[in-house]
């Protein structure tokens, strides 16, 4: 397995697993453990957690929302306003979710830079 | 470099953190809101309504049987835990609006939404909103059985309240970003003192006094008659008043004060009303007794109404819920139904206030001075300021108006005297009537009721019906409080009230029917001062014509009546129009609109271009009229539609039909034409951008959400005919907001229906699903269950438990 898997692989199972105990930002404290623990260089270190967030978030949200014919993601994306598109919303779930994890995994790995320099 | 790095990352983690977990302006918090494990994901979800759950307080299991509108049936073993069930199922369906129909009572909104609820909140607390709800909760204090079931509605609701995790709050609180806070007794009575101020405060005698001033008494008492010729009141006109033998209060000598008022409190909606009626068994098809109901008000999303049958071994009911208050409110048991219109009499008055100095300690009362009381206001806003306002309350009540709001004398004021402020146990009345059988059962539970009055229909599977005008009625002298009283003259102040039997009542009479629709309780032969300036004049009328139309009646054709869209106000003036109103200088296109409209029948049905007509044109013609009304800096209310149609076809050269703007003396006819002119102006430019304005498009009838009316949680462009003066009273957003209709067979047959749906959650499928057969017209059986053993209908069946103590 790559670094890069296993930043991906780390990143989710730290979101799962937090987000029974955490609020909304546990996938930023996921996107954060992972670049401490597994170093990625360059925009992996961005993307591959953002792609992990990105894929939880839109798995999940869709799951819910396809259960229930969409009917809350409509009027959300109406209210928010997308057009009533609940793919966009769904779309936007996910990117925002990923942009946090992806950022906070940034500072986690000028956190590392930092430790591992001192040590 | 590396810190730096270390930095600049550290502050963009918590600049996203910042952004997506705070409200910033109307956006919610983005990362909270749309996580999909605490976000509004998780309310995109089908209801739970299965399995067992732990209840503490329970003393024995209850279970609550949901069929396929999603309406609860709830079989308990006692009253406590009925009442205990219903608080909890109640806040499982529609929690949010359950809470903030009693922020909006105690006039707490700017808690939740910040500055721009402040003057609401404002005047909800200068009008005593939570003081009446203090007082009635004393007076019920007194009742330790209804106090009882109260607390085991308040506890209820908290259990719910307490099993909530963030994931599961309705999705209002994610948007708004705030959580609900416990439930108490107090709720319950600021939900009542709600439902007061909507049916039962508005007025118009500031108004009225600066017409008085302005017009004089003899042109006044022409535009603003307190009975008509034509009224067909509750009480019919040949009931013998025989049976009173206390008299109207004496009228004391005094005088007015005619002051200057420049801006007055906003007003309940104008259009607050209903209808109800009962027919008897001689009446009825099947010989059994029908009654309906259908009450009037804003349309808004979660629905007023919850639709619930409440069962214990010794009593069953089912009907409209009011959430935060306990049993159904109109509705119907195995033995009797039950349903209110408003009934609408003057009892919110006003009294100038003159103080000793402007420390504003005392005030003028007889030959002397008496002490105000302070009861100091605290409204908090959200991320704002607490705003303290000190209210000064006098024997007559608080002084609303002074120079902290709406005047600018430090030295008077206006207080107010209001029915909603003297207290009440009126939830008494409905706890009775759930459990009531009979004629007796009915008239022992709305004596004691005060406020707002209501007109009660009954009807029972023992073959009576029966309509009593209920509330507590000042006994007034001829006149009192039709305009603003002399707060330190004695004989200004309110008499004694009427005795309760000698308020205003019919049973099982010749004609075979009770009804009401707000208008007129009773002719002038009633041996009291009953007045109010805003009594229906045409559907009440449509309604006992019909009842006089024939023999008997059927379900179906009382449900037909609740949905007549007859317009017989346009029918009593249009004819005239058409007969004197000079077409000669129309065009080609108004020419077409006006053949339209005068071929109308006079239904205001959705696929009709003439009720567009009428509803453009007729508010013209009505501004038009009362043009002199239009003074700067001075409220004024224009007559009412009876009398405005009244002299525009008998008094057609009266000084008011003239046009002050310009320098022609018109008559009624000119401002037919003027204003026909400007409607088919309108209807040509609305045809232009929306295209054809047939009745359904142009009037766009709307449900709107309670919060701001919120258009991702809205129903808009509703196919419903009617306007406000017609049986079938849907304006714009205002409407009927339950329709029923009873038989008393054994079981009883009921129908039912409400522009909503069962569940608060915008996500549900039972948000709004009854809306579509609402506005067609169409009812639901309601399936009133017999035992607790689930039909083919009930998709789901929830058990409450005890918890072990």
């Amino acid at each position: 397995m790559t670094k890069r898997q296993f930043n991906f692989l780390a990143t989710l199972l730290f979101a799962l697993s937090l987000s029974f105990v955490l609020p909304w930002w546990s996938v930023m404290l996921a996107g954060l453990l992972a670049a401490l623990l597994i170093p990625l260089k360059k925009s992996a270190v961005f993307f591959v957690p953002f792609f992990a967030i990105l894929l939880f978030w839109i798995s999940y949200s869709y799951f819910l929302s396809s259960g229930n014919d969409f009917i809350l993601a409509k009027k959300i994306a109406i209210l928010l306003p997308l057009d009533g598109n609940p793919y966009i919303l769904i779309l936007i779930t996910g990117l925002l979710g990923g942009i946090a994890a992806g950022i906070a995994a940034i500072f986690g790995k000028q956190l590392r830079q930092v430790i591992t320099t001192k040590s | 470099m590396k810190y730096l790095k270390l930095t600049l990352s550290f502050l963009l983690t918590l600049g996203i953190f910042y952004v997506l977990n705070t409200k910033l302006g109307p956006i919610p918090p983005l990362g909270k809101f749309l996580n999909p494990y605490t976000g509004i994901w998780q309310n995109e979800t089908d209801e739970n309504i299965t399995g067992e759950i732990v209840i503490s307080g329970l003393k024995e299991p209850v279970s609550i049987l949901y069929d396929d509108l999603l309406i609860p049936h709830i079989f308990a073993q006692n009253d406590a835990d009925l009442y205990r069930a219903q608080g909890y199922v109640t806040a499982k369906h529609r929690l949010w609006q359950l809470e903030f129909q009693t922020y909006a009572a105690a006039g707490r909104l700017s808690e939740i939404v910040g500055e721009g609820a402040l003057n609401y909140d404002r005047q909800q607390r200068r009008l005593g909103m939570v003081y009446g709800a203090e007082q009635a909760l004393e007076r019920m204090a007194n009742d330790t059985e209804t106090m009882s079931y109260l607390e085991a509605y308040s506890d209820g609701v908290n259990a719910y309240i307490n099993c909530l995790k963030d994931k599961n709050l309705p999705l209002e609180y994610k948007l708004l970003n705030y959580k609900p806070e416990p439930w108490n007794i107090k709720k319950t009575a600021l939900l009542l003192m709600y439902m007061t101020k909507t049916l039962a405060s508005r007025e118009h005698d500031l108004e009225y006094t600066n017409a008085l001033r302005i017009f004089g008494e003899d042109t006044f008492n022409k535009l603003y008659p307190e009975f008509f010729e034509i009224i067909d009141p509750i009480i019919p006109k040949e009931t013998d008043w025989s049976f009173i033998t206390a008299q109207q209060t004496a009228t004391p000598l005094s005088e007015l004060p005619l002051d200057t008022i420049s801006e007055t409190l906003s007003k309940p909606h104008e259009n607050n009303g209903s209808n109800n009626w009962a027919i008897s068994g001689e009446k009825s098809i099947t010989g059994h007794p029908i009654l309906a109901n259908d009450p009037h008000l804003t349309l808004n999303l979660p629905s007023i109404w919850y639709v619930m049958q409440l069962s214990t071994p010794e009593h069953s009911s089912m009907g409209a819920t009011l959430p935060g208050a306990l049993g159904v409110i109109s509705g119907f048991n195995t033995h009797i139904a039950w349903g209110e219109t408003n009934a609408t009499r003057d009892l919110l008055d006003w009294y100038k206030i003159v103080f000793k100095d402007d420390t504003r300690t005392q005030y003028k009362y007889g030959d002397g001075w008496r002490d105000v009381t302070e009861r100091i206001e605290e409204i908090k806003v959200k991320n704002g300021k607490t705003l303290k306002d000190t209210v000064l309350y006098t024997h007559h009540g608080p002084v609303v108006y002074d120079h902290n709001f709406k005047g600018d004398n430090p030295l008077s004021g206006y207080a107010m005297k209001w029915i909603g402020l003297e207290g009440g146990n009126n939830q008494r009345t409905f706890l009775d009537l759930n459990r009531g059988k009979n004629y007796d059962d009915y008239l022992n539970a709305i004596k004691p009721y005060v406020a707002p009055a209501q007109n009660f229909v009954f009807a029972s599977a023992e073959g009576d019906i029966a309509l009593w005008i209920q509330g507590k009625f000042p006994n007034k002298w001829e006149g009192q409080g039709k305009f603003l009283m002399d707060g330190s003259n004695p004989d200004h102040d309110w008499p004694d009230f009427i005795p309760q039997e000698f308020n205003a009542h019919t049973k099982n009479p010749e004609r075979g029917f009770v009804s009401s629709a707000n208008q007129h309780p009773v002719d002038e032969q009633y041996p009291f001062y009953v007045f109010n300036d805003g009594y229906d004049t045409y559907r009440s009328r449509v309604i006992n014509n019909f009842f006089r139309s024939k023999d008997k009646f059927s379900v179906e054709d009382l449900k037909g009546l609740q949905n007549n869209t007859f317009n017989l106000k346009a029918s009593e003036l249009l004819p005239y129009v058409f007969e004197t109103m000079d077409t000669s200088s129309l065009t080609e296109d108004e020419l077409r609109i006006y053949d339209e409209v005068k071929n109308w029948d006079f239904y205001s049905d959705i696929d009709k271009l003439a009720p567009s007509i009428w509803s453009a044109w007729w508010p013209r013609l009505y501004a038009k009229v009362w043009d002199e009304f239009d003074i700067e800096d001075v409220a004024l209310d224009v007559p009412f539609t009876y009398q405005t149609i009244y002299m525009l076809t008998h008094m057609s050269n009266d000084e008011f039909m003239d046009v002050k703007d310009t320098p022609e003396k018109e008559s009624a006819q000119d401002l037919f034409l003027l204003t026909f002119k400007e409607a088919a102006n309108e209807l040509m430019e609305w045809k232009a951008t929306n295209g054809e304005y047939n009745y359904q498009n142009y009037k766009g009838t709307f449900v709107g959400h309670l919060l701001q009316g919120l258009p991702a949680f809205s129903r808009f462009e509703l196919p419903i005919g009617g306007d406000r003066n017609t049986v079938n009273a849907m304006d714009k957003n205002h409407g009927p907001s339950w329709r029923m209709v009873v038989e008393l067979s054994s079981p009883p047959k009921a129908y039912g229906i409400y522009p909503g749906g069962q569940s608060g959650n915008p996500g549900s499928k039972f948000y709004d699903n009854f809306i579509d057969d609402w506005a067609t017209g169409k009812y639901h059986s309601l399936n009133f269950l017999q035992s607790n053993t689930p039909t083919k209908d009930i998709i789901g069946t929830q058990t409450l438990i005890p918890s072990d103590q």
